[in-house]
């Protein structure tokens, strides 16, 4: 388990306390465990001296910054225009299949969780998916399952 | 026929024998007053898609007499068809650098800072460790500006300038009221050059090749060149740098796959241009300008699913701070809707349109003004598809 403490330290060590570390902080936590739990964002408003509402109020605003949690992997298909038509939905039915979950949800071993997300940017060579920070576009179905076996294998 | 194709021009990527900090060095040799007078004779626009003459909001910021101000490199590329930013960033990013450093100069800024979309962190680990060297580089030359790097967090939202201040100050992204404007109260409320990523460039380039060779390419009204991002329906896809001022049709005898039957220029937030209005169209400020998206849809395509597309993405997207947009994105998409399955009559999409109209004028920022772009061109061009 990530030590939430100490990377909310470390954060501040480089952008300070001031209420704009905040995004910085978030983005922190989040890339260290996925998601931030109630306890996080208390810990986080007391350090930056703000109201736990603030702290939530900014962290909810956001897509990436989920509030409820997430798996170790976090798998976002572009669904906007190009991706839609180059094939976007046949990427989610075969990713689907591949983890037996629906968009939205999270493997019962909280490894992966899938989601859709709008235009990530890769409009001329879609489908394209994010899992957590890495990039894969061109996808086709058969190459979507791939990239998450490789995941899976990693996992064990 | 050749010489009707859209001129292609190497400004934005080019490296060749460019020492980005040799010519901030040298720009910064110059009057900050004569590099504005420079920037505003080359006519260069922003080239985010609003294209407010950069020459000018770099002259008002200079002229706050504020001891804090900032450069802001606006890299939250979100708007759909749009991807040239993230290029940018990855092939030339010491470019952009240089841009913002000559930026801070002129205006009389000590910190830059390049805020890039969450779903652009991958670009991270490279872009920190340039700009590490760069920033050393600003030293050795003897210029006080320091750049640091923050991240979205995949709101659309945060392109809109003022909303991306709110994000960088750990708030939500929600827009603000205008005026002040950024060059006024900008970033901690202080005077603030925003400017989009390939602007930042087009403005480092005019001071490496002069204005002159800039003011070559384009109108009147469209000076220089411009990077596209070219998707959809065509064999061309990706990422072409080409002279302004061509017409739609130039554009799609060049990238269209044969049977082209609209064209969506400047994304989600754009106008919809269909077959019949091609060969009038110009692609530039005096005709339909554009961040850089071109989309382009064959006959194949059912312009309803288009713009059900469109109007989804707004509806998300909406920070939902202010009525019109929040309330006006969810009727539209559900009116389109209903339409289609025959719950409303035909004539209903005249309402729609005039709630777009309302929207245009009573949406507190541009994501909810620009809405009725896509909607009202879509539903007037391609009315039949909407319906049936």
């Amino acid at each position: 388990m990530a030590d939430v403490q100490q990377i909310i330290k470390d954060a501040t060590k480089i952008h300070g306390i001031e209420r704009k570390a905040l995004m910085p902080i978030l983005q922190a936590v989040v890339k260290a465990k996925n998601y931030l739990d109630d306890q996080d964002l208390v810990t986080i408003a007391k350090v930056l001296d703000l109201s736990a509402a603030e702290v939530f109020g900014t962290a909810s605003f956001y897509t990436f910054l989920d509030t409820v949690p997430r798996g170790k992997y976090v798998i976002r298909v572009c669904k906007t225009i190009s991706c839609h038509m180059a094939g976007k939905d046949e990427i989610i039915k075969a990713i689907e299949g591949a983890l037996k979950i629906k968009i939205g949800e999270t493997t019962l071993d909280r490894q992966f969780t899938l989601l859709t997300a709008n235009c990530l940017g890769w409009c001329h060579k879609g489908p394209v998916m994010l899992v957590n920070d890495e990039v894969f576009p061109e996808l086709t179905p058969q190459r979507a399952v791939e990239i998450i076996n490789r995941y899976k294998v990693e996992l064990d | 026929m050749e010489s009707n194709r859209p001129k292609r021009v190497d400004i934005i990527f080019t490296m060749e024998g460019i020492d980005p900090l040799l010519v901030v060095e040298k720009t910064i040799k110059k009057n900050p007053d004569d590099i504005i007078l420079e920037m505003i004779d080359s006519g260069l626009k922003g080239r985010g898609g609003a294209g407010f003459p950069t020459g000018l909001k770099w002259k008002f910021t200079r002229n706050e007499d504020k001891a804090e101000k900032y450069v802001i490199c606006n890299a939250d590329e979100g708007e759909p068809g749009t991807f040239k930013d993230r290029e940018i960033l990855d092939r030339v990013p010491e470019k952009v650098f240089a841009g913002l450093a000559i930026c801070g100069y002129t205006i009389g800024a000590r910190e830059g800072y390049i805020y890039i979309r969450g779903e652009y962190n991958f670009l991270l680990p490279k872009l920190t460790e340039k700009l590490k060297k760069f920033n050393e580089g600003l030293k050795k030359i003897g210029l006080d500006f320091f750049i640091q790097l923050r991240s979205g967090s995949g709101a659309y939202i945060c392109g809109e300038e003022s909303a991306l201040f709110e994000s960088m100050e750990g708030k939500r992204g929600e827009p603000r009221n205008k005026p002040p404007y950024p060059t006024v109260a900008g970033y901690l409320g202080k005077p603030t050059a925003i400017n989009n990523v390939e602007t930042l460039v087009y403005a480092f380039m005019i001071s490496r090749i002069g204005v002159e060779k800039f003011k070559e390419l384009g109108t009147k009204d469209s000076r220089g060149s411009k990077v596209f991002s070219v998707s959809g329906d065509t064999p061309k896809a990706g990422i072409h740098e080409l002279e302004l001022g061509m017409t739609v049709q130039q554009f799609v005898d060049e990238f269209g796959d044969g049977d082209t039957k609209a064209v969506q220029v400047g994304g989600a937030s754009g106008g919809c241009v269909p077959r019949k209005l091609f060969k009038d169209m110009i692609i530039g400020y005096e005709g339909i300008p554009t961040g850089g998206s071109m989309m382009l849809f064959n006959s194949s395509r059912s312009m309803y699913n288009v713009l059900h597309d469109y109007l989804e993405f707004f509806t998300e997207e909406s920070c939902g701070q202010c009525t019109p947009c929040r309330v006006g994105c969810q009727q539209l998409l559900k009116g389109i809707e209903a339409v289609k399955r025959g719950e409303k009559p035909p004539v209903y999409l005249e309402d729609l349109k005039k709630l777009a109209k309302t929207m245009k004028i009573a949406a507190k920022c541009g994501l909810g003004q620009s809405v009725a772009n896509p909607f009202i061109s879509i539903v007037t061009n391609f009315k039949e598809e909407i319906i049936y």
